[in-house]
């Protein structure tokens, strides 16, 4: 379990990194918080020509309010150090009680936002988040810098949008809706295991009581993060009552199409996938405040 | 006898050292001019060999040589039978062992087939990844079922069929029992394999050094005895040129005492070749497939019963898979047989074992050893009984259990130790009722149960027993010194993996020579300081060591008594030994100090009177004529959330016999620490393999160990029925909390979902697997 030679870059500033990301293209692979490539790196699935340590990039770690009631979060943000904050707490409650789920301390000591979410494992909690949050991605390369939707930056199993040349640099989280709840729910065998099925959920009510818009982001049940589109729609205009929302689950569950693996059937997955979108919902409906 | 240290919790000796990191592991060896080995291993369950090109890799940089079976000419041999077949009637044995390095097929995924020397292990694994293997592709041997069919590919060509064993084992007539029966109950269970997962993998560090003729070897063996007896052996040598370090290891559970592994086998062999000591430690992935694993059985069995619950026989005719080679005999298979029976006095029994090879990694014995099986078929054979015939579960064990006036209790067959399986002494009734009431069990059945039933909550009571077979022979050995300083020294060779032996073989020690246990210092594991044993196995290192310690330590005493008697001119019925000295009994002043006495015994003027020896030192062994039988009772309350089958364990109550007690609190850390494994194995480990043979969670990532957040606390207690086969009167307990989970698990989540009408016949299960079971029981 040692990793293939590699060559090895420690970049100081962003102009640096991307000038190397440019040059080596596909053959490199980023060094963010390594939790996830380097055991695949010693276990030899993953070979990178060259690493390039974005670490000692000090511009790409910061947390700071958003002039729109949201998040600016840089790329190379400690998990841990989202966790841990107040401003995370007060503005993306979702992203707040997410984070606990994500592997153990240790790793979240280590492992960066930014990384988390452009590794795309379908698996991992925060894709779910982002997109139920609304979240945009901040690209950027030597040719420029786009902004992409949550939503539209997954398109496959640890696939995204971003081009050989492209680094995540920062996440904008928007504020909440009013009148708006969340949930996240996950089953895992063991605290701190990839979850079997998880679910992230927000949920916004109309002034009469009725369901106005919600999202309900599966993560582990399919190639990314997996909205059930229809048990939203069928929620629509609806008194969320727990009638309701088992129906739409009921309906939506069956229109997700889980694979097996060796610690779930597709049969068991989908269980889960209707249980955990009826706790997810009603919970996320629970937590509304009146205004 | 005074026994101011046998029976206390006292801390451990040890702990200083491995808390604060001074304690030497294999891995903590690092010698001058050390090269490091990386092995090439099969990718194919089963394959014939064509050829291995190892050319581009002997090119790489910085590799120093690459070795595959052509190149080690008549060293190459297949490892020695360790236990040879028990002497039962009618016996088929096909013994088939493994090689140090495949060479005409490979027939695991992981079998060695080359080993790469380089200046470090990077460029070790670099060159290992550039060796190629042609073969012809072979089909693979995975189904226990199928393996002995016509159609099942052959994994060793000169069988014809993929039989290793087959075995039966008598005790009365079962077929009358059967035709008084006012009910049978038949059932097909199973039960998967698992990998002990030691905290530390393996290891081997060999250093030949030419100029001394003499090789040394650290290996993380439970056997550093037999290792250096088997290659001395193998490599041409004197045993007293070999010495085989066993030094602190972070657990064994059976399988490092597989002997011999390939890699133990090539490494001294390169080490003498190469003239420089080469290293090799196991990675996680590499221990998954070649450290040896356990526990793939298939059971038919069957109990006769009367209709007031009592068991006239039972029938158990099983499946038991050897892997690849079996180099251990019929040891796990044949503890299946002789474990089954339990606490319970059955008349009659009929036990039949096809062992089987396959095309997976070799199977030996891991903490429990078979025992599991044995226990999980008789365990829930009496669950279906008693819910078939309407008796409390409780009820119905208290019904068979044997009487204590039965002892010794012969079930007859013959055991791993090849000696009739009889029970030395036992008293089951009390450890049950304890466990009962411990669990609350009548207020749980009758007040809690209906009333979180009714609160829409599903928690359910699991209560079993079972029975360990420990400590047989043949034999070990110890030395006890008294030093000039006043210190005691005790060398054995048994290996030592974190059982506290430091502590308790002191403590047996400290009472009979009148020190303290910190004034006592272990050596084990170290064939330069004792060299005569067999190995820390079978929950025997208590029992056996400890007994020869104990008989050791008291010839030690006998030259102590004997040498102040002469000394202080005072009979020896007159003298004590406290403090480290030895006094005249009413009248402390009169004392000589322990390192004194031993400075007179080993003078330099005068002379030593014949008969007698220098020092204050002796060797004793002990070697029981049988094993001694342990039982335990373990009960638990689960609940288990009936949509996504997650469970929680809200107690856990264990309540042991393992005769008198050396140190409870080690004693417990055993029981806690073999519960975490027995719950890990009933619930959440599982070595899943696909048609191909191919193992599908070679990691920590898929391979479910129990963590702090699966095991619960374990309230424990204890009885004490003595063995009778050795002084201390101590039975083993090294297995004790892993055997009897598995049927503990399945009643506890049948109690809790009791409205899914649900049988679980199966150990490992999962969330997912039990959601299957009760759709399947709609």
């Amino acid at each position: 379990m040692k990793p293939a030679p590699f060559a090895y870059f420690a970049p100081r500033s962003l102009d640096e990194a991307l000038a190397l990301l440019q040059e080596h293209g596909y053959e490199a692979k980023l060094l963010a918080g390594g939790q996830s490539l380097i055991p695949a790196m010693n276990f030899r699935l993953a070979q990178p020509a060259a690493l390039i340590d974005i670490n000692r990039i000090d511009a790409l770690s910061f947390l700071e309010p958003a002039s729109d009631g949201g998040l600016r979060i840089g790329a190379m943000t400690r998990q841990r150090t989202v966790e841990r904050s107040a401003l995370v707490a007060e503005r993306a409650p979702l992203l707040h009680a997410t984070m606990p789920f994500i592997a153990h301390m240790q790793i979240r000591n280590r492992g960066t936002l930014g990384g988390n979410l452009a590794h795309a494992d379908p698996a991992s909690e925060l894709p779910a988040v982002m997109v139920a949050l609304g979240a945009r991605f901040r690209l950027q390369s030597q040719r420029g810098a786009r902004w992409v939707n949550a939503a539209d930056f997954y398109v496959g199993l640890f696939a995204t949008t971003l081009e050989a040349d492209e680094m995540l640099v920062e996440i904008a989280v928007p504020p909440l809706p009013p009148r708006t709840g969340w949930s996240i729910q996950e089953i895992a065998r063991r605290r701190g295991d990839y979850a079997i099925v998880g679910v992230a959920a927000t949920a916004t009510l109309n002034a009469d009581g009725r369901c106005h818009a919600a999202r309900l982001v599966y993560l582990s049940v399919g190639e990314g993060p997996i909205q059930a589109h229809d048990a939203v729609a069928a929620l629509h205009g609806q008194a969320p009552t727990a009638a309701v929302i088992a129906a739409a689950m009921r309906g939506a569950s069956q229109r997700i199409e889980p694979l097996g693996d060796i610690h779930a059937t597709p049969a068991y997955r989908r269980q889960l996938i209707e249980v955990l979108g009826r706790r997810a919902l009603t919970e996320a409906f629970a937590r509304v405040q009146p205004t | 006898m005074a026994t101011r240290y046998f029976g206390q919790p006292i801390k451990r000796n040890e702990d200083p050292r491995l808390l604060t990191g001074q304690a030497t592991f294999t891995d903590d060896v690092h010698l001058p001019e050390m090269l490091h080995v990386a092995f090439y291993r099969s990718p194919y369950a089963h394959a014939r060999i064509r050829a291995v090109h190892t050319e581009a890799a002997r090119a790489m940089p910085g590799v120093v040589a690459v070795y595959t079976a052509d190149d080690l000419g008549a060293y190459w041999q297949p490892g020695p039978l360790l236990v040879p077949p028990p002497p039962v009637k009618e016996i088929i044995f096909n013994p088939r062992m493994q090689v140090p390095l495949a060479r005409d097929k490979v027939r695991f995924v992981g079998e060695p087939v080359a080993v790469v020397v380089a200046e470090n292990r990077y460029l070790a694994e670099d060159a290992a990844e550039q060796i190629h293997l042609d073969v012809e592709v072979l089909p693979a041997v995975v189904d226990l079922e199928q393996a002995l069919t016509p159609a099942a590919a052959l994994v060793h060509d000169d069988l014809d069929q993929n039989l290793n064993a087959h075995v039966i084992q008598r005790k009365g007539d079962y077929t009358r029992a059967r035709q008084q029966a006012d009910i049978i109950i038949q059932r097909k269970l199973r039960y998967d394999r698992g990998t002990a997962a030691a905290l530390e993998n393996r290891g081997i560090v060999a250093h030949w050094e030419a100029r001394n003729q003499q090789m040394t070897i650290w290996d993380t063996t439970q056997a550093p005895i037999p290792i250096r007896n088997g290659l001395a052996g193998m490599l041409g040598l004197s045993e007293k040129q070999v010495r085989v370090i066993a030094p602190f290891i972070g657990g064994g559970f059976g399988p490092k005492i597989m002997m011999f592994y390939q890699e133990e086998v090539l490494l001294p062999w390169i080490s003498m070749r190469l003239n420089r000591p080469v290293k090799w430690i196991e990675d996680r992935q590499e221990n998954f497939y070649a450290t040896t694993q356990e526990r793939g059985q298939v059971h038919w069995a069957e109990m006769a019963l009367t209709r007031d619950g009592k068991i006239l026989g039972v029938k158990d005719v099983f499946l038991h898979d050897a892997g690849a080679y079996a180099p251990y005999g019929l040891t796990v298979a044949l503890n299946s047989q002789c474990t089954l029976l339990g606490q319970y006095d059955v008349a009659h029994y009929y036990s039949e074992f096809t062992s089987v090879f396959t095309t997976k990694p070799i199977v030996t014995p891991y903490r429990g050893a078979g025992r599991q099986h044995g226990v999980f078929v008789m365990e829930r054979l009496l669950d279906i009984a008693a819910k078939e015939l309407d008796i409390d579960r409780v009820e119905m064990r208290r019904r068979n259990l044997i009487p204590p006036d039965k002892f010794p209790y012969s079930n007859e067959i013959i055991y791993q130790d090849f000696a009739p399986l009889t029970y030395d002494s036992g008293n089951y009734l009390p450890a049950l009722a304890r466990a009962v009431e411990m669990i609350d069990y009548e207020r749980f059945l009758r007040e809690e149960q209906p009333r979180l039933r009714a609160a829409g909550k599903h928690v359910g009571l699991g209560i079993v027993t079972y029975v360990e077979g420990t400590g047989i022979g043949p034999y070990e050995g110890a030395k006890v010194t008294v030093e000039a300083s006043g210190r005691v020294s005790v060398a054995t060779g048994i290996g030592t993996q974190g059982q506290g032996h430091f502590t308790s073989f002191a403590q047996i020690v400290a009472d009979q020579l009148g020190v303290t246990p910190e004034q006592v210092r272990l050596v084990t594991g170290d064939t330069a300081e004792f060299y005569w044993g067999a190995g820390t196995f079978a929950s025997r290192g208590a029992v056996v060591a400890g007994n020869a310690i104990h008989a050791a330590a008291l010839a030690v005493r006998r030259k102590i008594l004997k040498k102040a008697s002469d000394e202080l001119e005072v009979d020896e019925e007159d003298l004590e030994l406290v403090d480290g000295a030895v006094r005249v009994k009413g009248s402390p002043q009169t004392a000589i100090k322990l390192g004194d006495l031993a400075v007179r015994a080993n003078p330099m003027r005068g002379a030593v009177k014949p008969g007698t020896e220098p020092g204050l030192e002796a060797t004793d062994y002990f070697g029981p004529e049988r094993g001694a039988t342990a039982s335990g009772v373990h009960a638990m309350i689960v609940e288990v959330d009936p949509e996504t089958m997650m469970i929680e364990i809200l107690r856990y109550v264990v309540v042991h016999d393992c005769g008198a007690v050396i140190n409870p609190m080690i004693l417990e850390g055993q029981i806690h620490g073999g519960v975490a494994q027995g719950i890990g194995n009933a619930f959440y480990e599982q070595l899943v393999f696909d048609e191909h043979g191919q193992l599908l969670n070679a990691s920590f990532m898929d391979y479910l160990l129990p963590t702090a957040d699966t095991v619960p606390r374990i309230e424990t207690d204890h009885v004490e029925t003595r063995s009778p086969l050795n002084p201390l009167g101590i039975k083993g307990a090294g297995e004790a909390g892993a055997i009897p989970v598995g049927p503990l698990f399945a009643q506890a989540i049948e109690d809790a979902l009791h409205d899914a009408n649900l049988e679980i016949l199966e150990i490992p299960l999962s969330p997912s697997r039990l959601y299957e079971l009760v759709a399947e029981a709609k």
